[in-house]
């Protein structure tokens, strides 16, 4: 989902970073709230961060025979809400677009919007409807951890899209075209995210770590 | 939900994920990135590339090195937490 460096136009780069940015400044406040009044969340972060840090780090083939990665933010986003997933999915971005040349600073708001922002969102969302629907705690998480890994994916097409729509099929073509190399590709792996991710969610609620409230198990 | 249940949950990821491998072993499994970068470049030719990374890893070996220490210190993390909660519940 990485939009590498320089392929965005300026004019995209900086919208892009213009949206992020208030996402990752309100998420940095909460961030330091949830830190102030409960300080054994600390512990439950450093999980949360851990797990974003080692998923995304994970190029993984797929069906397509491309390799794509996973995000890892559901976790974290059904924990602590989407606010704080935005500071903990930027600094994995930081650490990739400096380190390793996978995205870059002036793609940091393009690439934080889908990873950090949309992504976590569509997990929350995903996990709140299905407790209010219901189902099993294994069935929101799975949801909720594989629809937010796709929802980056769909964002990062219609990001490219909007900067590079078709000359002859327009936005709609080329967002077919960028979701062909994107989203195809991350159909199993996000399958594979969701399933990790209950295993995770459930030794973490096995160690006391985190409680569920109104839900089934 | 039991410990049999989460390897089973393991099992089936890491099968999602070597299937693949078995299915279509002539892939060149590239990264979808560099496929997206490549589809800008060859259907928007009059695009020019304004900007590139600041510092690039010297080579693949370094490169997956660095991937390696993001993964390290991602699962040293969740690793930590998990076993300090478990030595707490044992005591």
């Amino acid at each position: 989902m990485h939009i590498m460096e320089g392929f965005l136009p300026a004019q995209h780069a900086l919208a892009w970073s213009a949206i992020s940015a208030p996402f990752v400044v309100a998420g940095a406040r909460r961030l330091k709230r949830v830190i102030e009044e409960r300080p054994e969340a600390r512990l439950q972060l450093a999980a949360a961060a851990g797990f974003t840090f080692v998923l995304s780090a994970l190029k993984l083939p797929s069906v397509t025979g491309s390799c794509s990665h996973p995000t890892g933010t559901g976790l974290g986003a059904v924990m602590f809400g989407p606010p704080v997933m935005a500071v903990l999915g930027t600094l994995v971005l930081l650490f990739q677009g400096l380190l390793v040349a996978h995205g870059g600073i002036t793609t940091l708001g393009a690439n934080v919007f889908s990873m950090a922002i949309a992504g976590p969102w569509v997990a929350w969302a995903t996990w709140r409807l299905a407790i209010r629907l219901g189902l099993p705690v294994t069935a929101g998480i799975f949801l909720a951890a594989f629809l937010g890994d796709l929802a980056t994916y769909v964002v990062t097409s219609l990001q490219l899209a909007l900067a590079f729509p078709d000359a002859a099929t327009g936005l709609t073509g080329s967002f077919a075209k960028f979701a062909g190399i994107f989203a195809i590709t991350q159909l199993p792996l996000a399958v594979a995210e969701g399933l990790v991710t209950v295993v995770v969610v459930n030794a973490l609620v096995g160690r006391g770590m985190i409680r569920i409230e109104g839900a089934r198990p | 939900m039991t410990a049999r249940m989460n390897v089973l949950l393991l099992g089936l990821a890491a099968l999602i994920v070597a299937a693949p491998l078995v299915l279509s072993p002539d892939a060149p499994f590239g990264g979808t990135d560099d496929a997206a970068s490549q589809v800008v470049a060859a259907s928007n030719p009059g695009y020019e590339k304004w900007t590139g990374p600041l510092w690039q890893p010297p080579g693949k070996e370094v490169e997956s090195s660095l991937f390696a220490l993001q993964a390290a210190f991602g699962a040293g993390l969740l690793g930590y937490v998990l076993g300090r909660r478990r030595r707490r519940s044992d005591e």
